[in-house]
């Protein structure tokens, strides 16, 4: 009799880490594709420069480390981290920004704590909160959607715009070229009614911001296609977008601007759908058993109100992972789940 | 009796307050955003750790057991206390911007440390030189820290530090890089966190490799004087 002598599971998934990361590369285009049709070149240079130097700062740290280079250059993580952080940056962001922006995020989030699959925090965040800390006034200058703005204001090229980046061009004009994003109008607004700043403010779409709603929805169309390709299970992003929409739903008081603003207004404007399908996924970092994500994702978005509500910041996708990534251990040991032919009673 | 070289290495590095023991984090990371604040409160605890270790061991053999803790303490206050108003008559500004942590110097592990586990079982110079040498650790550490902090956070170092030096120290400050951008990272507390982790870091792996060299020289020394095997066959 032939007894099979290995063990389960017999069948598996043969995807490897890079195959994983190049599908979320490939599924980030559209909402990139989004961005730069919103908002100019300006996030397709910040990924170009922040590639860069991702790369060549991970291949610095391996080396030091005494690691193999390109095997580990190969997993295209350090890529993924990039194109992530250059989309969440404002368009436009000066060479040195994302510079440092990398350095945290891969020398000091991934490299220090021992490479992927260690770090506990996101890498990108990280690298995003120690940026958004450190120059308030560089990362609060947001480009102005490219339909809003004055004739007299022409959107440079893709040239002009890698000669902004590294600091050898200025921008044609700030003050017509940057605008606050809805978010920080619905900050700074808190006794007018939405419909009054809908009037006087361009910035306000349909339903989101303008840009900000084809924006959301391309990063919305990629997570979508990673989620059927199964590159992560729906518990995750799906319970973030919906304690999101119940919370801004509760103190959503049907127009003024300091209820902050109806629920598809909160999923639509900002990070929260590039958060919930991009950086919530994120397997190293999050809670790790299905009931656990739906915890961990849930206080995302929790924390994402709150903040965007009552804290100091308009946004507050990164401080709302980083402070659940705090958290997923915890998670993890409470929602470890019992192995079959083990009751929950005998596991204590 | 003492060994003044033990002690002497043993406060700047072997048992650094700061980087080995890591007492008086607070303080560390509270206020060494700028060389002169540093080294303002880098001074201070010098200056009272040297009072406090020579005062407790003057009075060891009276100091009843039971009570030695809070007697230790409250000559530590009153040092503090010493030090305070000797900044608040000298350095005034110096004294409004280390605030809290001035009195707070009470409270650092450090000195009750050397107070409990060196003043009251040494000689009363024994103690003082060691107060002295823990000072310097921990001043040092500060320094750096400050430093690093500072010119990172700002581009610059040395700035104001006419609140120590007087008028004489007013262009004392350095701009290392033109047009910086301030990194406030560095000067908020996080920043204090990072390079304290770095730092230790860096210690401990330049200890490493003062041991790795040592084991290496014994190894050769080893090598040199194995003798040759003569029994058994030889094939």
């Amino acid at each position: 009799m032939a007894l099979m002598r290995i063990t389960s599971p017999h069948a598996h998934n043969k995807q490897s880490t890079s195959d994983v990361m190049k599908l979320v590369l490939l599924a980030t285009l559209p909402g990139v594709l989004a961005l730069t049709v919103a908002f100019g070149w300006g996030t397709l240079i910040n990924i170009l420069l922040a590639s860069i130097f991702g790369l060549a700062l991970e291949a610095l740290a391996l080396a030091a480390r005494k690691r193999p280079i390109a095997f580990y250059l190969k997993d295209y993580s350090a890529l993924v981290t990039a194109v992530l952080l250059g989309i969440a940056l404002p368009p436009y962001s000066a060479w040195w920004i994302l510079l440092t922006g990398m350095f945290f995020s891969i020398i000091v989030a991934k490299q220090l704590y021992g490479g992927l699959g260690y770090n506990p925090f996101n890498p990108a965040m990280v690298g995003y909160v120690v940026l958004l800390i450190s120059f308030p006034i560089q990362m609060t200058v947001w480009a102005a959607p490219i339909e809003l703005l004055p004739a007299s204001v022409s959107v440079p090229n893709l040239w002009d715009s890698l000669l902004i980046a590294l600091g050898f061009m200025q921008f044609p004009s700030v003050d017509g070229f940057t605008m606050a994003t809805p978010l920080d109008l619905l900050r700074q607004n808190n006794a007018l009614m939405i419909d009054d700043l809908k009037q006087q403010y361009s910035q306000f779409g349909q339903w989101g911001g303008t840009g900000w709603e084809w924006v959301s929805l391309g990063f919305l169309v990629g997570g979508l296609y990673l989620l059927y390709r199964k590159i992560f299970t729906w518990h995750a992003p799906i319970s973030m977008l919906l304690a999101l929409a119940l919370m801004s739903a509760l103190f959503y008081d049907g127009g003024s601007s300091a209820s902050s603003g109806s629920p598809p207004f909160q999923l639509l404007t900002g990070a929260a759908i590039f958060g919930a399908f991009f950086i919530v996924t994120d397997p190293v970092s999050s809670a790790v058993s299905n009931k656990g994500r739906i915890i961990y994702g849930a206080g995302i978005g929790i924390l994402i109100f709150l903040i965007r509500k009552w804290g100091n910041y308009p946004d507050a996708v990164a401080f709302a992972v980083l402070l659940m990534n705090f958290a997923a251990p915890l998670i993890d040991h409470y929602t470890q789940p019992t192995t079959y032919g083990h009751s929950k009673k005998s596991k204590s | 009796m003492a060994n003044y070289s033990d002690i002497t290495i043993n406060g700047l590095w072997k048992n650094n307050p700061a980087l080995v023991q890591l007492l008086g984090l607070c303080p560390l990371l509270g206020v060494t955003n700028s060389v002169v604040n540093s080294i303002g409160l880098g001074l201070a605890t010098i200056f009272v750790l040297v009072a406090s270790n020579t005062c407790v061991s003057i009075i060891k053999n009276v100091t009843p057991d039971a009570i030695r803790l809070p007697t230790f303490v409250m000559i530590i206050a009153a040092a503090v206390t010493c030090t305070e108003l000797l900044m608040q008559a000298y350095t005034y500004e110096l004294y409004e911007i280390l605030g809290i942590f001035l009195p707070l110097i009470t409270t650092n592990c450090v000195i009750l440390g050397r107070a409990d586990g060196f003043a009251c079982k040494n000689s009363v110079a024994a103690s003082a030189y060691d107060g002295l040498m823990m000072g310097l650790g921990f001043a040092a550490v500060l320094y750096l820290l400050g430093a690093a902090r500072e010119l990172i956070g700002t581009g610059s170092l040395f700035a104001n530090m006419d609140l120590l030096f007087g008028s004489m120290a007013q262009n004392w400050e350095i701009t290392v890089f033109n047009n910086y951008p301030q990194f406030l990272l560095a000067i908020l507390p996080p920043g204090a966190f990072i390079l304290t982790g770095l730092i230790i870091a860096a210690k401990n792996s330049i200890d490493a490799g003062i041991k790795r060299k040592q084991e290496a020289k014994l190894a050769d020394q080893e090598k040199i004087s194995k003798r040759v095997r003569v029994t058994g066959t030889i094939s």
